[in-house]
């Protein structure tokens, strides 16, 4: 739901981030579709293919596609090219595993929130959010120089 | 309600059992709390997909794990990994590149794994029964296991797949219950012709649409011929499950949760019907094909491995018309080493071999450094294949039966068998 600035979220693996929001137009599969050396999507056709993910918010319709994506997620985690938080609109479970395997062998927790497809559908490119434990996500004074998505 | 745990299950959570199996109870736990599940359930045997490399984490996970003195509790197969051991000479380009993904299988061998190395497991004696509750990665062989042997499995991603084989269970959610394995989007196919219905080239084309349409729903089809084989419906799930989220299908008369519409859908109208015209499977297996015709350069059978029974199929085309693959195409068949055990008592595998073929094991060509530079697209009988491999190899694709293969690797350019279709 929505109210005010705020959308809450159910925290699937609890922590808190900020950075600015990247939303996606379609669902995506890490495997294939995101390169963990750049932190950038790559997913050939992908409507945000090109776009740079690192310290950002992304916002997913949907986690689709291959078990693989786990990995990659994690490896992502490692090499620190990760997104600083995953919102999105259902889980399928797999990039959960990477995030808290990722949690577990390199203390670094990247949150995964579950939000309703309206409220993520809401979520626009270029706000600035800031994740809480409890999966609030609240959006914040817009810092032009930091929302403004890098190519 | 949240997640409730035994009293064992509490004292390996809080790692009173050992800090490698909490590791993993944290994975199943937190797994279990994002379903909604209320019980954890034990599972019978684990296939594990992690093994396939994709980075130095995996080795981090297998290492820490092997270091905490852990091993799997339940007997667990592997799947393909990067590297074809038994036959280390068809791997190209530099041998350092071969390292860390032999390390990898490795590492799963030390945890107590089987080593298997394929995608079909469900070839293996081990394969498990109607009924039967287990935790297996891959995902052509969850949609196998689910829809034609009636074990039930979720989909397990890297990591939690290995974690299920070492505590031994999984949350009770989804494809583990009752439930969750109605169908929900009906297919009816009893409009396409039989000449098309009854070739090996129908059922991934189908597949590929029927995942397409479905996404992650559960779909029912009817109308497929009563002798479609196991490996028909193989073939159609690893295409469903490419294309979509497809971790199980009902095939009315065919699959053994689906002896009526009525009993797949659970006694509920479809939500969805889409009948499946010929004009929709030529443009799903258009999809398939990056180029349309022309010169070939190689070949490549099974993705998933082929069975025994695929590759006699193939060896008996091969000597029928006495076949042999045109010089300068590369011709590869992916199957597993416990099958190719079977080719080879057989006398099989020579055949094969003598026609021009190389016989991968433990890998596939889609995944690993395997094919030796290829001139011109490569033709498949697999959607898989022909789905993954251009992003994953960087190769041209054209989809076809796989007869349409292996006259195209003689006549080294594709050859289309206009009849079928």
């Amino acid at each position: 739901m929505r109210s005010g600035n705020r959308f809450s979220g159910r925290p699937l693996h609890a922590g808190v981030a900020v950075g600015p929001v990247l939303a996606l137009d379609q669902p995506l599969s890490f495997w294939g579709g995101y390169s963990a050396t750049e932190g950038r999507i790559v997913a050939e056709g992908h409507p945000q293919r090109g776009m740079r993910a690192v310290d950002h918010v992304l916002v997913m319709p949907s986690e689709v596609g291959s078990s693989s994506s786990a990995s990659v997620f994690a490896e992502a985690i490692r090499l620190g090219t990760a997104p600083a938080a995953i919102i999105t609109g259902h889980s399928d479970g797999i990039l959960l595993a990477g995030a808290l395997v990722g949690a577990q062998l390199y203390d670094v927790v990247v949150p995964i929130i579950a939000m309703a497809p309206e409220d993520v559908a809401r979520v626009q490119t270029g706000l600035m959010l800031s994740i809480d434990v409890d999966g609030g996500c609240c959006v914040e004074d817009p810092d032009p120089a930091r929302a403004e998505v890098q190519r | 309600m949240a997640l409730s745990l035994s009293e064992e299950e509490r004292r390996t959570l809080a790692g009173e059992t050992g800090a490698g199996k909490q590791m993993c109870m944290e994975l199943i736990v937190g797994l279990g709390d994002s379903q909604g599940a209320q019980e954890l359930t034990p599972i019978s045997q684990a296939h594990v997909d992690g093994c396939l490399y994709h980075g130095q984490v995996g080795l981090d996970f297998t290492g820490r794990l092997l270091e905490l003195d852990c091993r799997v509790a339940v007997p667990t197969t592997l799947n393909v990994g990067g590297a074809d051991l038994v036959h280390p000479e068809l791997f190209q380009g530099d041998a350092r590149a071969r390292r860390a993904p032999e390390r990898l299988m490795a590492d799963h061998l030390k945890l107590g794994c089987r080593p298997t190395f394929t995608c079909a497991p469900y070839q293996l004696p081990s394969r498990p029964k109607l009924g039967e509750q287990i935790a297996w990665g891959e995902s052509n062989a969850i949609a196998y296991a689910n829809s034609v042997l009636g074990a039930r499995t979720n989909r397990y991603g890297d990591f939690v797949d290995l974690a299920a084989a070492v505590v031994g269970k999984v949350p009770m959610s989804g494809l583990h219950t009752d439930d969750g394995r109605v169908g929900e989007i009906l297919f009816d196919v009893t409009s396409v012709p039989p000449q098309l219905a009854v070739s090996d080239a129908f059922f991934p084309v189908l597949g590929f649409l029927v995942g397409k349409e479905a996404g992650r729903a559960i779909p029912v089809i009817e109308g497929l011929p009563a002798d479609t084989t196991d490996d028909q419906l193989r073939a159609l799930g690893a295409a469903a499950a490419s294309s979509g989220s497809v971790g199980m299908f009902h095939a009315v008369g065919l699959t053994p949760e689906a002896e009526t519409v009525a009993d797949a859908l659970g006694d509920v109208e479809a939500a969805e019907v889409v009948s499946v015209s010929v004009q929709m499977l030529r443009s799903a297996r258009d999809a398939l094909c990056t180029v349309v015709g022309g010169e070939i350069g190689a070949v490549s059978l099974g993705a998933p491995h082929l069975s025994p029974a695929e590759l006699r199929t193939i060896a008996d085309l091969l000597e029928a018309e006495d076949l042999v693959v045109a010089a300068g195409v590369g011709a590869y068949i992916n199957t597993s080493r416990h099958a190719l055990q079977a080719a080879e008592e057989a006398g099989v595998a020579e055949t094969l071999r003598r026609a021009g073929f190389d016989i991968v094991v433990d890998t596939c060509t889609y995944i690993a450094p395997i094919m030796r530079e290829v001139d011109g697209p490569v033709m498949t009988n697999s959607a898989k294949w022909a789905h993954y491999a251009p992003a994953n190899i960087g190769v041209e694709v054209v989809f076809g039966s796989l007869w349409e293969c292996l006259r195209s690797a003689r006549d080294g350019a594709v050859w289309r068998d206009d009849a079928l279709w």
